[in-house]
């Protein structure tokens, strides 16, 4: 099993207005294929410690590695690089950009990392979107697509660029009932699949009991 | 690649908002309209101005000046040498006002090649009889020729031909002003005394309006040859020579020489006009300034309009930096979206300032003084228009610049929980 995420030792801080430890201390490791949700009550430090680990928060004290690779704290480029590469991200809300159509919201990442030409990207884009069921709604605005579909586009965005790991902030949040079913059936379907690694933060408990694993969180510990 | 991608979603972001991009793109087409026209107009006022006397001056005049003698006999004594002699009553020299050796200074003149041309002068101070008035006035002895091809001598004639005052003898061509006193048409006769009491009838052949109403009223011109026998003086007799260069930034220099070279004096025209360049340049500098001005208040403008975008924008600001955009990426975009308004509207600019000072060109502008000028003068140097655009991409550039790099400082993780 060869580990693709791994925290040691993280410590996190809030300064303002008083210094409150979010995190304590906390070690984990996840490994390449597994379904995992992190789980907790609401203000556990559950959706901080997501952000240091996707490496946009870079204020915190202790070691991450991603596919055996220590994060540097400074290099903000570095990190975009590794953000775009190696780790795709499906938020609570969708963040589609309103200006290009869903193909181009999907190809964005890809563009950017410019592994592909452009047709090759368009091509790949096409392909995620056929996975998730909705490959006709291409060429529609994205503001012009329902909320089920906006986060799907949003999944297909993660994915295009072949992450090593997805991670989702209550991606389910906003959805109801049969769209959650959905989005939590796509997100299985790539588990078992594609072998795809996943780190859902999620409140709902139906929602994680689902998953391979639960980590569960509480005052910024992990309760075993 | 990562530039023409950074390019797409520029454009995208600029096309969403175009009525807004539009606003500031007219800000900088206005503003750049305007320094175009303004500079062109005043520009083209400034040539006008200067042309009135600069065109018609010689770059290096060369005469004899009324002065004493720098070489008073007491400093000549060995005994005095050393020290500062104070002279009282001292007396301008007797020597003549015609320049010694005429001739020969205008043939070595015309082997310099510095020199454009030169047209020797001869001056004479009479009095033009109407009856029982005596007007006091002046007769220059030109070569018309020479005149009209190096100082525009043409130009100001508005009735009659300045080669009459060849063809015919004893010709005159007088100022407007001198005219309407004198009660003379062309044609006519107009008698003159000179300062030694002797009489001459001349024939008007033309007159002149040199845009200087006292000029108008004192002067008038006829052939050196003319104005010789008036003075009853040899053929070489001239009493200044007016020599235009090619290069009017050589003449203090070509003065000292030939002040040296021919033993007389000579005057370059930035001392005899000095206050006629102040003018221009103060002219110009007000000009730049205002044209400075609006681009900076339309700079303004734009840094609003970026800033407001990036407000709204927050939220694709932030998923493009999830993603795996860079700060330097998302400053990027916002830059290129300043620059892409600053070029577009400053291109609109030239054009739109080409235009508007082309309308101006064509506005009727009479005026007594100026008879050649029949519409508003514009200068249509290319010059200002590289600087207007240069002037646009770089305060386009420093407007987009400071949203820019708040743009790319805006930490995702800030915006996706505040949601």
């Amino acid at each position: 099993m060869n580990t693709i995420l791994e925290a040691k030792n993280i410590n996190k801080f809030f300064h303002d207005p008083v210094r409150i430890q979010v995190i304590e201390d906390l070690s984990f490791s996840i490994n390449k294929g597994e379904f995992v949700s992190l789980t907790g009550k609401s203000g556990c430090g559950k959706s901080t410690l997501l952000y240091v680990l996707s490496t946009m928060d870079t204020d915190y004290d202790g070691a991450l590695f991603i596919d055996g690779e220590e994060m540097p704290k400074k290099n903000e480029p570095f990190l975009a690089k590794i953000r775009n590469e190696k780790i795709g991200f499906v938020f609570q809300f969708h963040y589609l950009l309103n200006e290009f159509n869903v193909l181009e919201n999907v190809m964005l990442p890809g563009l950017k990392l410019a592994k592909y030409s452009r047709a090759e990207v368009e091509h790949r884009a096409m392909e995620k979107l056929k996975i998730l069921g909705i490959d006709h709604l291409a060429l529609k605005k994205s503001n012009h697509v329902s909320g089920g579909e906006k986060q799907r586009v949003a999944i297909a965005r993660a994915l295009i660029n072949d992450p090593h790991i997805i991670m989702g902030d209550e991606p389910t949040g906003n959805l109801d009932k049969k769209n959650s079913d959905m989005v939590f059936d796509i997100f299985n379907q790539l588990s078992s699949e594609f072998n795809q690694t996943l780190l859902i933060v999620t409140h709902d408990p139906s929602f994680a009991e689902r998953t391979h694993r639960i980590i569960k969180m509480e005052d910024g510990k992990i309760l075993k | 690649m990562r530039k023409r991608l950074l390019i797409n979603i520029a454009s995208a972001l600029l096309l969403a908002r175009w009525r807004q991009t539009l606003v500031a793109a007219v800000g900088v087409t206005f503003s750049i309209t305007m320094f175009i026209t303004l500079l062109s107009f005043m520009s083209g006022l400034n040539d006008l101005l200067d042309g009135l006397i600069l065109n018609r001056t010689a770059h290096v005049r060369i005469y004899n000046d009324i002065k004493p003698n720098a070489d008073q006999p007491i400093n000549k004594t060995a005994k005095y040498a050393s020290g500062h002699n104070f002279i009282g009553s001292i007396k301008s020299d007797a020597n003549r006002q015609a320049i010694y050796n005429s001739d020969a200074i205008m043939k070595s003149l015309q082997k310099d090649s510095r020199v454009l041309g030169y047209s020797p002068k001869l001056t004479a101070q009479v009095f033009f009889n109407d009856g029982s008035i005596d007007i006091t006035g002046s007769i220059f002895g030109i070569n018309a020729q020479e005149e009209t091809k190096l100082f525009h001598f043409d130009d100001y004639i508005t009735t009659g031909n300045s080669a009459d005052l060849n063809k015919v003898s004893n010709s005159i061509i007088l100022g407007k002003g001198l005219a309407d006193k004198l009660l003379v048409q062309i044609g006519d006769g107009v008698q003159i005394t000179t300062s030694k009491g002797e009489r001459f009838q001349l024939k008007v052949v033309g007159t002149f309006q040199s845009g200087i109403k006292d000029f108008d009223n004192v002067q008038s011109y006829a052939s050196l040859n003319t104005v010789q026998k008036i003075l009853s003086v040899p053929n070489d007799y001239v009493t200044s020579i007016q020599v235009k260069l090619n290069d009017i930034k050589q003449a203090p220099a070509v003065a000292k020489e030939y002040e040296k070279l021919y033993q007389t004096d000579a005057e370059d025209i930035q001392t005899a006009n000095s206050q006629f360049e102040t003018g221009s340049s103060i002219r110009t500098l007000i000009s730049y300034s205002v044209g400075i001005t609006l681009l900076i208040v339309a700079g303004f403008g734009i840094y609003n309009i970026l800033n407001m975008m990036i407000f709204e924008k927050m939220d694709s600001i932030a998923i493009l930096k999830a993603t795996g955009f860079s700060g330097s990426d998302v400053k990027s975009i916002f830059i290129y979206i300043a620059i892409s308004i600053g070029i577009f509207g400053g291109l609109m600019g030239l054009l739109f300032g080409f235009g508007l000072s082309s309308i101006i060109d064509q506005i009727p502008f009479n005026t007594v003084s100026l008879p050649t000028i029949k519409t508003y003068p514009i200068n249509y140097n290319p010059k200002f228009y590289v600087i207007g655009i240069v002037f646009s991409f770089i305060t386009t550039y420093f407007a987009g610049w400071f949203p820019a790099r708040k743009a790319s400082k805006i930490d995702p993780v800030v915006i996706i929980r505040g949601k």
